[in-house]
């Protein structure tokens, strides 16, 4: 009796201290900093993580909320070798996870992975239920098999039906292929989609130009629309006397293309900066992403601070390019642009745009409180190519 | 005993030589020391092939029986994958997936799995487009991750990053050079933080490193070649006439035949290789497309945008033969001997002999499959990955 209670002793001093042991593995995981800072500890850390059982991967999964990516791409490494190792992970615990919406998106997804290796019939099951699921990750099966659904629906001709599985999948995509899949879709079956407003697109703004930006000087140049904005101002440009103009886009996908303010002689304007400022009256004082989209060199400033700039030339241009976190302030905020174009005169580097949307961090618009209408037209002064007089002054 | 020791030693040697190490083989070169190849190809030569858990274009890695491969999957490429297969017959060993920790936009061509990553024979060092580098041991057990956007915000490339990282010494180099914030860096092997990091060019480069020799790495970009000492950094000698951004140098018995002004071949100092290069010639008649130049015996070879396979006299730079092959060619041949194995980017795998007195097509073998990343050698095999999948080619 007296060796049993002794046994059951021992056997909860290696619990207490094997839990202490995950814990602390985890702590220093977490504290991995910038340029491999607390690697060596870190790498230590996961070797005795890594042998734990599986019934430490919820555990494990739950460290994720909170972790920088990189030490949870060091927790994610610890999953995946753990689990490597068993068919018979704790399914109960790991469906209790994904259900738990507190948790880290990415984690949970990660969840759900296993579970599909385990048991995919359950796995699929779950699938119909996480439509809405603030996991983007988790969504896309869903918001798939809902496009499949209206699909059909289209081709057997049950118009109605598809329509409403078609908006019902574009509600919650958040990935742009399955929201350009939808609204094709939808556009076919003669449907019209806001898509400006479902990404929350910036379509009003105020432009000034063009500055200069010879031997693209003018990246780092600051113009006076970087101290103040002054829309009654007159400024001395690259080529004369320049002033503000209203700048109104009705592109689908938000692109202000300033080319059409400042149209040029052929191909359009070289070597000169342009300045995009708009407004943003935000309900509630929140986190968001500026997610941008520009081939451009640019820079960005949230209420006359600098966001972010980079000095990049034709690379190309696609929806969310750039994702910027920023605390909008409760009420007005501003956001000024500056969109620099060099002296390359190959056919793809005529473009001078840019696209930006407010949204959260799964890709949700965020509306300000007063955005209006979505325009049905826009700024177009490319004609004036034809008509000199009506170009801006120079 | 001392001639267990011996044995021993040779037996060591036969296994890395028969490794394939890093972007283009263990010596960065393309050639293999593998002979027992196929050359007169057939449907029978393909011994498997796998579908693979993402895209990608790296080049695939031989270690001992795994073949080491790189991918990246999700609409917009995030996931990112290492695999090991069994190099017999490409069952999974093991498969580690990570978060893109940095940008993933690239052009539809390429894939956030472009850089071949590397191996010093104890861990694997995989670089993505993303700027995530990771190294994992040969089990697949995680050593340290950096993600080097999250460092360096400006570091990256629009269109994508596809620079191969190496390893010399205890040092892992690693080229992140771009338009904006332009790195070279040298990384602790062991614990992947900074040994040094180096200003470059601020423009966008898809070059390798390239082991020279006593520590040297030859560092590529549009100014020309920077010969740096991988322990710290230090410049030892440059080449300015410029250089490409996209096909790399290659050398072999000490000469280094750069894309620059056609090649320019530099013969390294033979009393100490950190001292000026001389060049040996330079001809512009040697055209190079996307893929590296690649040397044999006594010929450089150079495969141009329009399919043509030219040779060049590595003594004097005098241009030889050249033969039509089908193209476009993205992918670097290797070379097996008197053989080259090219193959396109439609997967049109073509041997070419190359003693031949005008070189001659002797083997093809239509793999049907977009393939944009350089064959790897070994365990008796070649090994040719494409977006989707990894065939095995052998006798």
């Amino acid at each position: 009796m007296k060796s049993l209670a002794v046994g059951l002793l021992a056997l909860q001093f290696f619990f207490v201290v094997h839990a202490a042991s995950i814990s602390d593995s985890i702590e220093t995981i977490r504290s991995v900093g910038a340029e491999g800072k607390g690697n060596a500890a870190a790498a230590k850390a996961w070797k005795v993580l890594s042998k734990a059982d599986v019934s430490i991967l919820p555990q494990i999964l739950a460290s994720m909320k909170g972790a920088s990516p990189l030490a949870a791409n060091w927790l994610r490494a610890g999953v995946d070798t753990i689990a490597s190792r068993s068919k018979n992970l704790p399914e109960k615990e790991l469906l209790s996870f994904i259900a738990d919406q507190q948790q880290d998106p990415r984690a949970r997804r990660l969840a759900f992975e296993l579970i599909q290796k385990t048991n995919p019939k359950r796995a699929d099951k779950l699938i119909p239920g996480l439509i809405n699921d603030p996991s983007v990750e988790l969504r896309r099966e869903a918001v798939a098999r809902v496009i499949e659904e209206g699909s059909r629906q289209k081709d057997a001709n049950q118009n109605e039906p598809a329509i409403k599985s078609f908006r019902k999948a574009l509600n919650a995509a958040r990935d742009i292929d399955q929201i350009r899949t939808a609204t094709t879709s939808l556009g076919q079956l003669n449907e019209k989609v806001d898509l400006p407003r479902h990404f929350g697109f910036l379509m009003h703004w105020n432009v000034v130009g063009p500055f200069d930006n010879t031997k693209r000087s003018g990246f780092d140049k600051i113009y006076p629309p970087e101290k103040t904005i002054d829309f009654s101002a007159e400024y001395k440009g690259k080529n004369g006397k320049v002033e503000w103009s209203e700048f109104i886009t009705s592109n689908e996908y938000g692109m202000v293309n300033i080319n059409k303010a400042y149209p040029g002689p052929g191909d359009g304007l070289k070597e000169v900066t342009a300045y995009a400022y708009t407004k943003y009256k935000a309900s509630e004082a929140r986190e968001v992403e500026l997610r941008l989209g520009c081939k451009n060199a640019w820079k960005i400033w949230h209420n006359g601070q600098l966001v972010f700039g980079r000095d990049e030339y034709h690379r190309g241009i696609r929806i969310d390019q750039y994702q910027l976190k920023l605390k909008l302030n409760k009420g007005q905020n501003t956001l000024l642009i500056k969109l620099c174009q060099n002296e390359q005169t190959q056919p793809w580097t005529k473009e001078w745009q840019f696209q930006l949307r407010i949204c959260d961090s799964t890709g949700t618009a965020i509306h300000a409180a007063n955005r209006p209408t979505t325009p049905t037209t826009g700024t177009d002064n490319s004609k004036s190519t034809l008509k000199p007089t009506r170009r801006p002054k120079q | 005993m001392k001639h267990f020791f011996s044995l021993s030693l040779c037996f060591a040697l036969q296994t890395i030589a028969a490794d394939w190490t890093q972007f283009r083989g263990p010596q960065g070169n393309g050639v293999s020391t593998e002979r027992n190849l196929p050359t007169k190809l057939s449907e029978d030569n393909l011994k498997w092939s796998v579908s693979l858990p993402g895209r990608g274009l790296s080049g695939a890695l031989v270690l001992g029986d795994k073949v080491i491969l790189t991918c990246s999957s999700g609409p917009t490429q995030t996931r990112l994958h290492i695999i090991a297969l069994n190099a017999e017959d490409g069952s999974p060993v093991w498969h580690r997936q990570f978060w893109a920790t940095g940008r993933t936009m690239c052009h539809e061509k390429t894939s956030v799995a472009a850089p071949t990553p590397c191996s010093d024979g104890k861990n694997i060092y995989a670089v993505f487009s993303s700027n995530d580098v990771v190294c994992l041991d040969l089990d697949g057990n995680l050593q340290w991750l950096r993600g080097l956007t999250a460092d360096y915000a400006n570091v990256s490339n629009s269109l994508g990053m596809s620079s191969s990282p190496v390893v010399s010494g205890n040092t892992l180099i690693v080229q992140v050079e771009n338009d904006s914030e332009s790195y070279t860096l040298g990384l602790e092997k062991s614990t992947g933080i900074n040994r040094w990091r180096l200003d470059r060019p601020k423009a966008a480069n898809w070059t390798s490193p390239l082991l020279l020799a006593n520590g040297l790495v030859a560092l590529q970009s549009k100014e020309g070649i920077d010969a740096v000492r991988a322990k710290d950094g230090s410049k030892a000698w440059g080449y300015d006439d410029g250089a490409s951004t996209i096909p790399s140098s290659t050398m072999l018995k000490g000469v280094l035949y750069v894309p620059s002004n056609g090649v320019t071949a530099l013969e390294l100092n033979k009393d100490d290789p950190s001292n000026t290069p001389k060049e040996l010639w330079q001809n512009g008649r040697l055209q190079l497309g996307t893929a590296s130049p690649i040397v044999i015996g006594n010929k450089v070879f150079t495969i141009n945008k329009a399919g043509v396979l030219t040779t060049g006299d590595t003594q004097s730079g005098e241009r030889g033969w050249q033969l039509r092959l089908k193209g476009p060619f993205s992918a670097t041949p290797v070379s097996t001997g008197k053989h080259l194995y090219f193959v396109n980017e439609r997967g049109l795998l073509q041997v070419v002999n190359t003693e031949a007195e005008e070189g001659e097509i002797v083997g093809t073998l239509n793999l049907d499959d977009q393939i944009l990343g350089s064959p790897a050698v070994g365990q008796g095999g070649i090994y040719i990955r494409s977006n989707t999948k990894v065939y095995k080619i052998s006798k």
